[in-house]
């Protein structure tokens, strides 16, 4: 049983330690966090990821993501 | 005669531009800004919620076909933190105008103008249509308008304050220097201050406490509205020169005797 977590890996999301399945892409991420990638932007390691290459972006352990989006403001 | 107003290559009816922040929610703050007639609306760069991620996005109540997005970078107090927001609002696709504000102290929310020029040269050399939020500072609104910021929008009073405009003689030396429209931007209270500005001569009002923490914010988005037309519609019109005694409004001839 054990063995299944050596198959994730530990990043930072939005400032919070998260464990998430080793090999995950950005867009596999954003739809098992129930977000649209249309609405937001994120931020890998202090550079930004352009949308279309959410698909194309591996995560690695230890990444540091900002997922960030529009909100009410003056 | 038609008034248009002018901001970086695009053309507006209104002279308003609200903020999108302290609404009861999403469908007031559309009401709201409907009502208000704006055309150009503030929003804020702010991490997702990934543990109760909402469905509803404010864009799904703003079309960003139809509302020009503002992006601000409230809240940032370096130049580093500001040119972060507004690139990261940038990738979000809905232009590439911004809003700046470095703010220098928090119970003041007075914008620290050093860090704003910094980080207002690094923007717009990154092709940004930069907006900056500042003091009433005339010598400020000259350097940021060197730098090439597409406008200047000193503060009427603290933000969220609502006293109006504080110093309406350092307005109007920012206007007489600046080439660039002049937005004020922050303190505004009620309608009159909105129509003062307007008066002023000022290219537009920003504003978004005053709206949305008012009683009834429709109501008040409507005079909002209200207060900055008869504000522009003054200015253009040309007011009377203030004189200290009488001048009769009726004939002075004809009067029985």
């Amino acid at each position: 049983m054990n063995s299944v977590f050596l198959f994730f890996m530990k990043i930072k999301i939005n400032g919070e330690e998260k464990q998430i399945a080793e090999g995950l892409s950005l867009i596999g991420l954003l739809e098992s966090l129930q977000i649209r990638p249309g609405r937001v932007v994120v931020e890998r390691n202090r550079e930004i990821v352009p949308r279309d290459s959410f698909d194309a972006t591996a995560l690695a352990e230890g990444d540091s993501l900002e997922i960030v989006h529009f909100v009410g403001g003056g | 005669m038609e008034d248009v107003f002018e901001l970086a290559g695009n053309k507006y009816r209104s002279r308003l531009i609200v903020g999108t922040g302290k609404y009861k929610d999403f469908a007031e703050t559309k009401r709201a800004i409907e009502v208000s007639g704006a055309e150009i609306v503030t929003v804020a760069v702010r991490r997702v919620n990934i543990t109760d991620p909402n469905k509803e996005n404010l864009l799904d109540y703003l079309d960003p076909k139809k509302y020009t997005i503002l992006p601000n970078t409230a809240g940032c107090y370096t130049a580093d933190d500001a040119v972060r927001t507004c690139r990261l609002a940038r990738e979000a696709g809905v232009g590439n105008l911004v809003k700046l504000e470095v703010i220098g102290d928090d119970r003041t929310l007075f914008p620290d103008v050093p860090a704003t020029l910094d980080a207002a040269k690094i923007l717009v050399k990154e092709g940004f249509v930069v907006l900056p939020y500042i003091t009433d500072d005339p010598i400020a609104a000259k350097k940021l308008e060197e730098i090439g910021c597409a406008a200047v929008m000193p503060l009427a009073a603290p933000i969220g304050s609502g006293l109006g405009i504080r110093n309406p003689y350092n307005i109007r030396i920012i206007l007489e220097y600046a080439k660039v429209p002049v937005i004020v931007d922050a303190g505004v209270g009620t309608a009159s201050d909105a129509a003062m500005a307007m008066e002023l001569g000022c290219a537009g009002v920003l504003m978004n406490t005053a709206i949305a923490s008012a009683k009834d914010p429709i109501l008040m988005a409507e005079a909002m509205r209200l207060g900055v037309e008869a504000g522009r519609k003054a200015y253009l019109a040309g007011r009377i020169p203030k004189k200290l005694y009488a001048t009769a409004s009726s004939p002075l001839d004809g009067m029985l005797s």
